[in-house]
Protein backbone atom coordinates (compact mmCIF):
# COMPACT_ATOMS: atom_id res chain seq x y z
CA UNK A 1 0.00 0.00 0.00
CA UNK A 2 1.42 3.42 -0.93
CA UNK A 3 1.12 6.62 0.59
CA UNK A 4 1.98 10.32 -0.26
CA UNK A 5 4.49 11.92 2.43
CA UNK A 6 3.52 15.77 1.61
CA UNK A 7 6.83 17.59 2.55
CA UNK A 8 9.38 14.50 0.84
CA UNK A 9 6.80 14.92 -2.14
CA UNK A 10 7.11 11.44 -3.13
CA UNK A 11 4.51 8.49 -2.68
CA UNK A 12 6.35 5.15 -0.83
CA UNK A 13 5.04 1.69 0.61
CA UNK A 14 3.57 2.11 3.75
CA UNK A 15 4.87 -1.27 5.39
CA UNK A 16 8.26 -0.35 3.98
CA UNK A 17 8.62 2.68 6.25
CA UNK A 18 7.02 0.83 9.24
CA UNK A 19 9.47 -1.95 8.86
CA UNK A 20 12.23 0.75 8.68
CA UNK A 21 10.76 2.10 11.85
CA UNK A 22 10.50 -1.06 13.92
CA UNK A 23 14.19 -2.14 13.11
CA UNK A 24 16.03 0.79 14.15
CA UNK A 25 13.21 0.98 17.11
CA UNK A 26 14.22 -2.54 18.19
CA UNK A 27 18.58 -1.15 18.10
CA UNK A 28 17.62 2.08 20.11
CA UNK A 29 16.32 0.01 22.56
CA UNK A 30 19.00 -2.95 22.84
CA UNK A 31 21.64 -0.14 22.68
CA UNK A 32 20.21 3.01 23.66
CA UNK A 33 21.25 4.42 20.21
CA UNK A 34 19.02 6.73 18.87
CA UNK A 35 19.92 4.90 15.74
CA UNK A 36 19.81 7.97 13.74
CA UNK A 37 22.78 6.54 11.96
CA UNK A 38 21.07 4.11 10.49
CA UNK A 39 17.61 5.44 9.82
CA UNK A 40 19.21 7.91 7.86
CA UNK A 41 20.89 6.18 5.13
CA UNK A 42 18.07 3.66 5.18
CA UNK A 43 15.60 6.57 3.97
CA UNK A 44 17.93 7.34 1.39
CA UNK A 45 17.95 4.25 0.02
CA UNK A 46 14.09 4.25 -0.16
CA UNK A 47 14.54 7.86 -2.33
CA UNK A 48 13.33 10.35 0.61
CA UNK A 49 15.21 13.91 -0.19
CA UNK A 50 18.62 13.94 1.87
CA UNK A 51 16.93 17.13 3.67
CA UNK A 52 14.03 15.23 4.93
CA UNK A 53 15.51 12.31 5.68
CA UNK A 54 17.96 13.93 8.02
CA UNK A 55 15.60 16.17 9.82
CA UNK A 56 12.36 13.43 10.38
CA UNK A 57 14.83 10.88 11.68
CA UNK A 58 15.41 13.07 14.70
CA UNK A 59 11.78 13.46 15.15
CA UNK A 60 11.44 9.71 14.93
CA UNK A 61 14.18 9.08 17.38
CA UNK A 62 12.09 11.80 19.77
CA UNK A 63 9.36 8.99 19.73
CA UNK A 64 11.81 5.95 20.04
CA UNK A 65 14.06 7.47 22.53
CA UNK A 66 11.09 8.35 24.88
CA UNK A 67 9.23 4.90 24.73
CA UNK A 68 12.64 2.95 25.71
CA UNK A 69 13.49 6.02 28.22
CA UNK A 70 10.29 5.17 30.48
CA UNK A 71 11.05 1.04 30.26
CA UNK A 72 14.59 2.51 31.65
CA UNK A 73 13.14 5.01 34.00
CA UNK A 74 10.84 2.21 35.41
CA UNK A 75 13.80 -0.17 35.96
CA UNK A 76 15.90 3.03 37.48
CA UNK A 77 18.54 2.47 34.93
CA UNK A 78 18.56 6.53 34.27
CA UNK A 79 21.01 8.79 36.26
CA UNK A 80 19.53 12.06 35.65
CA UNK A 81 22.31 14.11 37.65
CA UNK A 82 24.45 12.69 34.56
CA UNK A 83 22.26 12.80 32.15
CA UNK A 84 21.57 16.92 33.24
CA UNK A 85 24.98 17.47 32.77
CA UNK A 86 25.24 15.57 29.62
CA UNK A 87 22.36 17.90 28.08
CA UNK A 88 23.86 21.60 29.38
CA UNK A 89 26.68 20.03 27.34
CA UNK A 90 24.62 18.64 23.96
CA UNK A 91 22.76 21.74 23.85
CA UNK A 92 25.86 24.26 23.92
CA UNK A 93 27.41 21.68 21.55
CA UNK A 94 24.16 21.56 19.30
CA UNK A 95 24.45 25.26 18.65
CA UNK A 96 28.21 25.21 17.83
CA UNK A 97 27.66 22.46 15.60
CA UNK A 98 24.96 24.16 13.69
CA UNK A 99 27.56 27.47 13.17
CA UNK A 100 29.81 25.02 11.62
CA UNK A 101 27.62 23.44 9.46
CA UNK A 102 26.63 26.75 8.22
CA UNK A 103 30.57 27.90 7.75
CA UNK A 104 30.60 24.02 5.45
CA UNK A 105 27.85 24.89 3.43
CA UNK A 106 28.99 27.97 2.61
CA UNK A 107 32.37 26.45 1.85
CA UNK A 108 30.16 23.21 -0.46
CA UNK A 109 31.34 20.09 -0.05
CA UNK A 110 29.17 19.51 3.26
CA UNK A 111 28.09 16.23 2.17
CA UNK A 112 32.00 14.99 1.79
CA UNK A 113 32.70 16.64 4.81
CA UNK A 114 29.32 14.98 6.68
CA UNK A 115 30.27 11.27 5.24
CA UNK A 116 34.03 11.75 6.07
CA UNK A 117 33.03 12.44 10.08
CA UNK A 118 30.65 9.75 9.88
CA UNK A 119 33.32 6.94 8.64
CA UNK A 120 36.37 8.52 10.89
CA UNK A 121 33.90 8.13 13.74
CA UNK A 122 32.32 4.88 12.78
CA UNK A 123 35.59 3.55 12.41
CA UNK A 124 37.22 4.62 15.32
CA UNK A 125 34.18 3.68 17.71
CA UNK A 126 33.16 0.59 16.75
CA UNK A 127 36.63 -0.42 16.09
CA UNK A 128 37.91 0.37 19.79
CA UNK A 129 34.62 -0.99 21.25
CA UNK A 130 34.83 -4.29 19.41
CA UNK A 131 38.50 -4.50 20.47
CA UNK A 132 37.72 -3.81 24.16
CA UNK A 133 34.74 -5.68 23.85
CA UNK A 134 36.59 -9.27 22.51
CA UNK A 135 39.19 -8.38 24.90
CA UNK A 136 36.82 -8.17 28.51
CA UNK A 137 34.64 -11.32 27.05
CA UNK A 138 37.64 -13.16 26.74
CA UNK A 139 39.11 -12.28 30.07
CA UNK A 140 35.74 -13.14 31.96
CA UNK A 141 35.86 -16.61 30.63
CA UNK A 142 39.57 -17.49 31.85
CA UNK A 143 38.22 -15.90 35.41
CA UNK A 144 35.16 -14.89 36.51
CA UNK A 145 36.82 -12.10 38.62
CA UNK A 146 35.25 -9.20 37.78
CA UNK A 147 38.21 -6.23 36.87
CA UNK A 148 38.24 -3.10 39.98
CA UNK A 149 37.91 -0.08 37.81
CA UNK A 150 41.03 1.82 37.07
CA UNK A 151 41.44 5.62 38.24
CA UNK A 152 42.50 7.74 35.16
CA UNK A 153 42.94 11.23 34.76
CA UNK A 154 39.61 11.76 34.81
CA UNK A 155 39.36 11.48 38.40
CA UNK A 156 41.63 14.25 39.07
CA UNK A 157 39.85 17.14 38.03
CA UNK A 158 37.89 20.01 40.16
CA UNK A 159 34.33 20.61 40.85
CA UNK A 160 33.53 17.18 41.86
CA UNK A 161 30.23 16.30 41.81
CA UNK A 162 28.19 12.56 43.17
CA UNK A 163 26.42 10.83 40.44
CA UNK A 164 24.54 8.54 42.89
CA UNK A 165 22.80 6.13 40.46
CA UNK A 166 26.18 5.65 38.67
CA UNK A 167 27.93 4.88 42.22
CA UNK A 168 30.46 7.85 40.93
CA UNK A 169 32.56 11.17 42.26
CA UNK A 170 33.78 12.98 39.75
CA UNK A 171 34.53 16.08 38.08
CA UNK A 172 31.74 17.90 35.89
CA UNK A 173 34.13 18.95 33.50
CA UNK A 174 34.44 15.35 31.83
CA UNK A 175 30.54 14.77 31.43
CA UNK A 176 30.04 18.49 29.78
CA UNK A 177 32.84 17.56 27.46
CA UNK A 178 31.55 15.24 26.57
CA UNK A 179 28.42 16.44 25.62
CA UNK A 180 29.08 19.40 24.25
CA UNK A 181 31.42 17.13 21.67
CA UNK A 182 28.60 14.99 21.06
CA UNK A 183 26.09 17.86 20.33
CA UNK A 184 28.81 19.11 18.05
CA UNK A 185 28.75 15.99 16.23
CA UNK A 186 25.27 15.28 16.25
CA UNK A 187 24.26 18.39 14.46
CA UNK A 188 26.69 18.24 12.17
CA UNK A 189 25.84 14.65 11.39
CA UNK A 190 22.28 14.70 11.62
CA UNK A 191 22.37 12.00 14.03
CA UNK A 192 20.93 11.85 18.43
CA UNK A 193 24.65 10.62 19.51
CA UNK A 194 24.48 7.71 21.21
CA UNK A 195 26.94 5.92 19.46
CA UNK A 196 29.44 8.40 20.63
CA UNK A 197 28.53 8.95 23.77
CA UNK A 198 27.50 5.08 24.93
CA UNK A 199 31.35 4.23 24.07
CA UNK A 200 32.69 7.62 26.06
CA UNK A 201 30.06 6.85 29.36
CA UNK A 202 31.64 3.43 29.53
CA UNK A 203 35.07 4.17 28.65
CA UNK A 204 35.88 7.72 29.67
CA UNK A 205 33.97 8.25 32.44
CA UNK A 206 33.37 4.70 33.82
CA UNK A 207 29.75 4.49 34.40
CA UNK A 208 28.19 1.25 34.63
CA UNK A 209 26.75 -0.43 31.63
CA UNK A 210 23.37 -0.59 32.70
CA UNK A 211 22.98 3.15 34.09
CA UNK A 212 24.69 4.11 30.22
CA UNK A 213 21.83 3.33 28.35
CA UNK A 214 19.12 5.28 30.00
CA UNK A 215 20.85 8.32 30.90
CA UNK A 216 22.05 8.42 26.93
CA UNK A 217 18.64 7.86 26.07
CA UNK A 218 17.39 10.76 28.37
CA UNK A 219 19.75 13.07 26.29
CA UNK A 220 19.64 11.70 23.39
CA UNK A 221 15.40 12.39 23.43
CA UNK A 222 15.93 16.45 24.27
CA UNK A 223 18.59 16.99 21.90
CA UNK A 224 16.56 15.28 19.42
CA UNK A 225 13.85 17.26 19.87
CA UNK A 226 16.09 20.84 20.11
CA UNK A 227 17.16 19.50 16.27
CA UNK A 228 13.66 18.40 15.29
CA UNK A 229 12.38 22.34 15.98
CA UNK A 230 15.86 23.80 14.39
CA UNK A 231 14.98 21.99 11.13
CA UNK A 232 11.27 22.62 11.14
CA UNK A 233 11.73 26.40 11.96
CA UNK A 234 14.72 27.24 9.22
CA UNK A 235 13.95 24.19 6.57
CA UNK A 236 10.67 22.78 6.92
CA UNK A 237 11.67 19.78 6.17
CA UNK A 238 10.00 17.14 8.59
CA UNK A 239 7.54 15.17 7.18
CA UNK A 240 4.96 14.59 9.69
CA UNK A 241 3.26 11.75 7.75
CA UNK A 242 7.13 10.30 7.37
CA UNK A 243 7.89 10.65 11.12
CA UNK A 244 4.30 8.96 12.03
CA UNK A 245 4.79 5.83 9.73
CA UNK A 246 8.34 5.28 11.57
CA UNK A 247 7.64 6.18 15.14
CA UNK A 248 4.59 3.77 14.55
CA UNK A 249 6.88 0.73 13.78
CA UNK A 250 9.68 2.36 16.43
CA UNK A 251 8.21 2.98 18.96
CA UNK A 252 7.20 -0.91 19.63
CA UNK A 253 10.33 -1.98 18.49
CA UNK A 254 12.29 -0.03 20.88
CA UNK A 255 9.88 -1.81 23.41
CA UNK A 256 10.96 -5.30 22.00
CA UNK A 257 14.71 -4.04 22.20
CA UNK A 258 14.80 -2.90 25.57
CA UNK A 259 13.58 -6.26 26.78
CA UNK A 260 16.32 -8.13 24.16
CA UNK A 261 18.86 -5.90 26.14
CA UNK A 262 18.19 -6.86 29.12
CA UNK A 263 18.26 -10.81 28.66
CA UNK A 264 22.42 -10.09 26.99
CA UNK A 265 25.33 -9.90 29.05
CA UNK A 266 27.01 -6.53 28.72
CA UNK A 267 29.85 -7.55 26.25
CA UNK A 268 27.93 -9.44 24.14
CA UNK A 269 25.74 -5.83 23.81
CA UNK A 270 28.97 -3.96 22.93
CA UNK A 271 30.37 -6.67 20.52
CA UNK A 272 26.81 -6.40 18.63
CA UNK A 273 26.83 -2.34 18.61
CA UNK A 274 30.27 -2.23 17.56
CA UNK A 275 29.83 -4.74 14.42
CA UNK A 276 26.59 -2.59 13.27
CA UNK A 277 28.75 0.41 14.05
CA UNK A 278 31.53 -0.90 11.75
CA UNK A 279 29.07 -2.49 9.05
CA UNK A 280 27.31 0.91 8.63
CA UNK A 281 30.90 2.49 8.52
CA UNK A 282 32.54 -0.30 5.56
CA UNK A 283 29.12 0.66 3.60
CA UNK A 284 29.76 4.13 3.75
CA UNK A 285 33.91 4.41 3.21
CA UNK A 286 32.78 1.97 0.24
CA UNK A 287 30.38 4.23 -1.14
CA UNK A 288 33.45 7.20 -0.97
CA UNK A 289 35.85 4.70 -2.57
CA UNK A 290 34.23 2.98 -5.51
CA UNK A 291 32.99 4.74 -8.60
CA UNK A 292 29.63 6.03 -8.41
CA UNK A 293 27.27 4.75 -11.96
CA UNK A 294 26.47 8.09 -11.97
CA UNK A 295 29.11 10.96 -11.68
CA UNK A 296 26.20 13.55 -12.01
CA UNK A 297 23.79 15.07 -9.60
CA UNK A 298 21.14 17.30 -9.44
CA UNK A 299 20.86 19.57 -6.81
CA UNK A 300 18.51 22.82 -5.83
CA UNK A 301 19.78 26.22 -6.82
CA UNK A 302 21.23 28.18 -3.70
CA UNK B 1 5.53 32.97 -65.42
CA UNK B 2 5.62 29.37 -65.47
CA UNK B 3 7.94 30.26 -62.27
CA UNK B 4 5.12 32.03 -60.56
CA UNK B 5 2.75 29.22 -61.70
CA UNK B 6 5.02 26.97 -59.99
CA UNK B 7 5.23 28.99 -56.90
CA UNK B 8 1.59 29.51 -56.47
CA UNK B 9 1.42 25.58 -57.10
CA UNK B 10 3.45 25.29 -53.36
CA UNK B 11 1.60 27.40 -52.02
CA UNK B 12 -1.43 25.65 -52.50
CA UNK B 13 -1.11 23.21 -49.99
CA UNK B 14 0.50 25.55 -47.58
CA UNK B 15 -2.71 27.55 -47.25
CA UNK B 16 -4.83 24.77 -47.76
CA UNK B 17 -3.22 23.32 -44.39
CA UNK B 18 -3.37 26.83 -42.82
CA UNK B 19 -7.16 25.88 -42.48
CA UNK B 20 -6.87 22.77 -40.26
CA UNK B 21 -7.39 23.40 -36.51
CA UNK B 22 -6.82 21.47 -33.15
CA UNK B 23 -9.36 21.10 -31.10
CA UNK B 24 -8.64 19.23 -27.66
CA UNK B 25 -10.22 17.47 -25.23
CA UNK B 26 -8.69 16.27 -21.99
CA UNK B 27 -9.53 13.26 -19.69
CA UNK B 28 -8.79 15.53 -16.25
CA UNK B 29 -8.90 19.49 -15.95
CA UNK B 30 -6.55 18.76 -12.83
CA UNK B 31 -4.50 16.49 -10.46
CA UNK B 32 -5.33 16.41 -7.15
CA UNK B 33 -2.25 14.97 -4.95
CA UNK B 34 -3.65 13.14 -2.14
CA UNK B 35 -3.02 11.02 0.53
CA UNK B 36 -3.02 7.92 -2.01
CA UNK B 37 -1.43 9.45 -4.83
CA UNK B 38 1.16 7.09 -6.78
CA UNK B 39 0.97 9.01 -10.11
CA UNK B 40 -1.83 9.82 -12.97
CA UNK B 41 -2.45 9.07 -16.53
CA UNK B 42 -3.67 12.33 -18.30
CA UNK B 43 -5.02 10.92 -21.12
CA UNK B 44 -5.35 14.05 -24.28
CA UNK B 45 -7.13 13.21 -27.10
CA UNK B 46 -8.21 16.12 -30.28
CA UNK B 47 -9.84 16.04 -33.20
CA UNK B 48 -8.38 18.17 -35.93
CA UNK B 49 -11.09 20.57 -37.72
CA UNK B 50 -11.37 21.57 -41.36
CA UNK B 51 -13.15 23.04 -44.39
CA UNK B 52 -11.67 20.82 -47.20
CA UNK B 53 -10.71 17.14 -47.29
CA UNK B 54 -7.22 16.70 -45.89
CA UNK B 55 -4.62 17.19 -48.03
CA UNK B 56 -2.96 13.90 -49.51
CA UNK B 57 0.39 15.37 -50.29
CA UNK B 58 1.96 16.47 -47.08
CA UNK B 59 2.40 14.22 -43.95
CA UNK B 60 0.57 15.03 -40.94
CA UNK B 61 2.06 15.12 -37.48
CA UNK B 62 0.90 15.44 -34.18
CA UNK B 63 3.58 16.43 -31.27
CA UNK B 64 1.81 17.08 -27.54
CA UNK B 65 4.17 18.04 -25.07
CA UNK B 66 3.37 18.18 -21.59
CA UNK B 67 5.92 20.52 -19.42
CA UNK B 68 5.97 20.58 -15.46
CA UNK B 69 7.05 23.73 -13.40
CA UNK B 70 10.34 25.23 -14.28
CA UNK B 71 12.83 24.76 -11.01
CA UNK B 72 16.24 25.96 -11.13
CA UNK B 73 18.88 23.83 -10.38
CA UNK B 74 22.58 22.96 -9.97
CA UNK B 75 23.69 19.93 -11.53
CA UNK B 76 27.34 18.39 -9.45
CA UNK B 77 29.93 16.40 -11.17
CA UNK B 78 31.56 14.16 -9.11
CA UNK B 79 35.79 13.48 -10.01
CA UNK B 80 37.99 10.92 -7.48
CA UNK B 81 40.29 12.95 -5.82
CA UNK B 82 43.12 10.87 -3.18
CA UNK B 83 41.08 8.21 -4.29
CA UNK B 84 37.52 9.02 -2.96
CA UNK B 85 34.91 10.29 -5.29
CA UNK B 86 33.65 14.25 -4.53
CA UNK B 87 31.75 16.94 -6.54
CA UNK B 88 34.20 18.73 -7.90
CA UNK B 89 32.48 20.74 -10.39
CA UNK B 90 28.82 22.03 -11.16
CA UNK B 91 26.87 24.10 -13.55
CA UNK B 92 23.83 25.89 -12.55
CA UNK B 93 20.65 25.54 -15.52
CA UNK B 94 18.53 28.35 -14.94
CA UNK B 95 15.35 26.90 -16.91
CA UNK B 96 14.96 23.53 -16.71
CA UNK B 97 11.16 22.14 -16.72
CA UNK B 98 11.16 19.85 -13.54
CA UNK B 99 8.73 17.60 -15.65
CA UNK B 100 8.98 17.07 -19.08
CA UNK B 101 7.02 14.37 -21.46
CA UNK B 102 6.73 14.74 -25.24
CA UNK B 103 4.30 12.76 -27.41
CA UNK B 104 4.24 12.04 -31.47
CA UNK B 105 2.65 10.35 -34.06
CA UNK B 106 5.94 9.43 -35.75
CA UNK B 107 9.57 10.33 -34.69
CA UNK B 108 10.31 13.72 -34.04
CA UNK B 109 12.74 14.55 -36.60
CA UNK B 110 10.09 13.42 -38.86
CA UNK B 111 7.51 15.63 -37.78
CA UNK B 112 9.52 18.43 -36.40
CA UNK B 113 11.84 20.38 -38.59
CA UNK B 114 14.70 21.67 -36.13
CA UNK B 115 14.34 25.33 -37.25
CA UNK B 116 10.44 25.23 -35.77
CA UNK B 117 12.08 23.16 -32.94
CA UNK B 118 14.48 25.83 -32.20
CA UNK B 119 11.46 28.51 -32.21
CA UNK B 120 8.86 26.46 -30.18
CA UNK B 121 11.40 24.64 -27.92
CA UNK B 122 9.99 21.56 -27.92
CA UNK B 123 12.86 18.61 -28.16
CA UNK B 124 14.62 18.03 -24.30
CA UNK B 125 17.76 19.84 -25.43
CA UNK B 126 15.69 22.86 -26.50
CA UNK B 127 13.72 23.42 -23.29
CA UNK B 128 16.87 23.07 -21.13
CA UNK B 129 18.82 25.54 -20.77
CA UNK B 130 21.66 26.92 -19.10
CA UNK B 131 21.59 31.00 -19.08
CA UNK B 132 24.71 33.05 -19.39
CA UNK B 133 27.67 30.36 -19.18
CA UNK B 134 29.81 28.48 -21.65
CA UNK B 135 27.43 26.98 -23.27
CA UNK B 136 29.94 24.66 -24.53
CA UNK B 137 31.18 23.61 -21.50
CA UNK B 138 27.87 23.20 -19.96
CA UNK B 139 26.62 20.84 -22.56
CA UNK B 140 27.65 17.62 -20.62
CA UNK B 141 25.51 19.14 -17.71
CA UNK B 142 22.04 19.32 -19.25
CA UNK B 143 22.91 16.07 -20.64
CA UNK B 144 23.27 15.06 -17.35
CA UNK B 145 20.02 16.45 -16.06
CA UNK B 146 18.33 14.93 -18.90
CA UNK B 147 19.52 11.32 -18.04
CA UNK B 148 19.17 11.59 -14.40
CA UNK B 149 15.29 12.85 -15.28
CA UNK B 150 15.07 9.91 -17.74
CA UNK B 151 16.01 7.45 -15.17
CA UNK B 152 13.40 8.89 -12.83
CA UNK B 153 10.84 8.80 -15.27
CA UNK B 154 10.64 12.88 -14.92
CA UNK B 155 11.53 13.00 -18.76
CA UNK B 156 9.83 11.39 -21.49
CA UNK B 157 10.20 11.00 -25.05
CA UNK B 158 7.22 9.06 -26.61
CA UNK B 159 8.15 8.98 -30.18
CA UNK B 160 4.88 7.27 -31.81
CA UNK B 161 2.22 7.45 -28.57
CA UNK B 162 0.21 9.68 -30.43
CA UNK B 163 -2.10 7.55 -32.28
CA UNK B 164 -3.68 9.49 -35.75
CA UNK B 165 -7.03 8.18 -36.77
CA UNK B 166 -8.68 8.47 -40.33
CA UNK B 167 -6.19 11.73 -40.24
CA UNK B 168 -8.85 13.46 -38.14
CA UNK B 169 -9.13 12.02 -34.95
CA UNK B 170 -5.77 11.58 -32.32
CA UNK B 171 -5.01 10.68 -28.73
CA UNK B 172 -1.99 9.74 -26.07
CA UNK B 173 -1.93 9.08 -22.75
CA UNK B 174 0.86 10.66 -20.55
CA UNK B 175 1.96 9.06 -17.10
CA UNK B 176 2.92 11.39 -14.39
CA UNK B 177 4.99 9.80 -11.76
CA UNK B 178 4.33 10.49 -8.03
CA UNK B 179 6.99 12.39 -6.99
CA UNK B 180 5.64 15.70 -9.18
CA UNK B 181 6.68 19.23 -8.09
CA UNK B 182 3.59 21.38 -7.44
CA UNK B 183 2.18 23.82 -10.04
CA UNK B 184 0.67 24.03 -13.57
CA UNK B 185 1.80 22.00 -16.21
CA UNK B 186 2.01 23.88 -19.36
CA UNK B 187 -0.15 21.46 -22.28
CA UNK B 188 0.88 21.87 -25.72
CA UNK B 189 -0.26 20.37 -28.94
CA UNK B 190 1.08 21.31 -32.59
CA UNK B 191 0.03 20.27 -35.56
CA UNK B 192 2.38 19.93 -38.40
CA UNK B 193 2.53 19.25 -42.10
CA UNK B 194 5.93 18.01 -43.18
CA UNK B 195 7.77 18.93 -40.32
CA UNK B 196 6.43 22.93 -40.52
CA UNK B 197 4.08 23.82 -37.41
CA UNK B 198 0.64 25.15 -38.88
CA UNK B 199 -1.55 25.21 -35.95
CA UNK B 200 -1.14 25.09 -32.18
CA UNK B 201 -3.02 24.84 -28.84
CA UNK B 202 -1.93 25.71 -25.19
CA UNK B 203 -3.39 24.77 -22.21
CA UNK B 204 -2.01 24.27 -18.68
CA UNK B 205 -2.87 21.17 -16.15
CA UNK B 206 -3.01 22.38 -12.65
CA UNK B 207 -1.18 19.84 -10.45
CA UNK B 208 -1.87 20.55 -6.62
CA UNK B 209 -1.71 18.70 -3.22
CA UNK B 210 -5.05 18.74 -1.98
CA UNK B 211 -7.15 18.01 1.32
CA UNK B 212 -4.77 16.88 4.40
CA UNK B 213 -1.46 17.03 2.61
CA UNK B 214 -2.50 20.76 1.17
CA UNK B 215 -3.15 21.32 5.26
CA UNK B 216 -0.26 19.76 6.56
CA UNK B 217 2.25 21.22 4.25
CA UNK B 218 1.13 24.77 4.13
CA UNK B 219 1.08 24.62 8.02
CA UNK B 220 4.75 23.75 7.84
CA UNK B 221 5.68 26.42 5.56
CA UNK B 222 3.41 29.36 7.71
CA UNK B 223 3.26 28.06 10.97
CA UNK B 224 7.19 26.56 11.66
CA UNK B 225 6.68 26.32 15.20
CA UNK B 226 3.59 24.92 15.65
CA UNK B 227 4.67 22.30 13.21
CA UNK B 228 7.39 22.04 14.91
CA UNK B 229 5.67 21.02 18.01
CA UNK B 230 3.12 18.94 16.89
CA UNK B 231 5.34 16.56 15.42
CA UNK B 232 7.64 16.77 18.94
CA UNK B 233 3.73 16.21 20.90
CA UNK B 234 2.99 13.58 18.40
CA UNK B 235 6.24 11.72 19.29
CA UNK B 236 6.52 11.77 22.86
CA UNK B 237 2.77 11.02 23.09
CA UNK B 238 3.30 7.75 20.61
CA UNK B 239 6.52 6.77 22.79
CA UNK B 240 4.65 7.63 25.59
CA UNK B 241 2.02 5.35 24.50
CA UNK B 242 3.81 2.70 23.93
CA UNK B 243 5.69 1.75 26.84
CA UNK B 244 2.27 2.32 28.82
CA UNK B 245 0.83 -0.39 26.41
CA UNK B 246 4.15 -2.61 27.13
CA UNK B 247 3.74 -2.11 30.56
CA UNK B 248 0.15 -3.61 30.94
CA UNK B 249 0.88 -6.13 28.58
CA UNK B 250 3.58 -7.41 30.25
CA UNK B 251 1.48 -8.03 33.98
Amino acid sequence: MQIYLPIAEISVNIYLLLGIGGLVGVLSGMFGVGGGFLITPLLFFVGIPPAVAVATSANQIVASSVSALMGHIKRRGVDFAMGWVLLIGGIIGSAVGVQVFNILKQLGQVDLLVNLCYVIFLGIVGGLMMIESLRALMRSKRSGAPKRRRHNWVHNLPFKIKFRVSGLYISVIPPLMVGVAVGILAAIMGVGGGFIMVPAMIYLLGMPTKVVIGTSLFQITFVAAFTTMMHAITNQTVDIILALLLLIGGVIGAQVGAQIGMRLKAEQLRILLASLVLLVCIKLGLDLLIKPAELYSIGVLQ
Amino acid sequence: MIRLLAFLLTLIPAIAAADEKIVLGLSQDEVSITASFTGSEILIFGAISRDEPPPQTTELGVIIAVAGPNVPVEVRQKDRVAGIWVNTDSAAIDIAPSFYAIASSAPLTDVLLPLEDLHNAISWGRVVRAVGQDAFAINEYTEAYMRIKQNSDLFQLLEGAVAIEGDTLFHTAIQLPSNLTEGDYKTRIFLTRDGHIIDSFQTEIPVYKVGIERWLYNLSQNQAALYGLLSLLIAAVAGWAASAAFAILRR
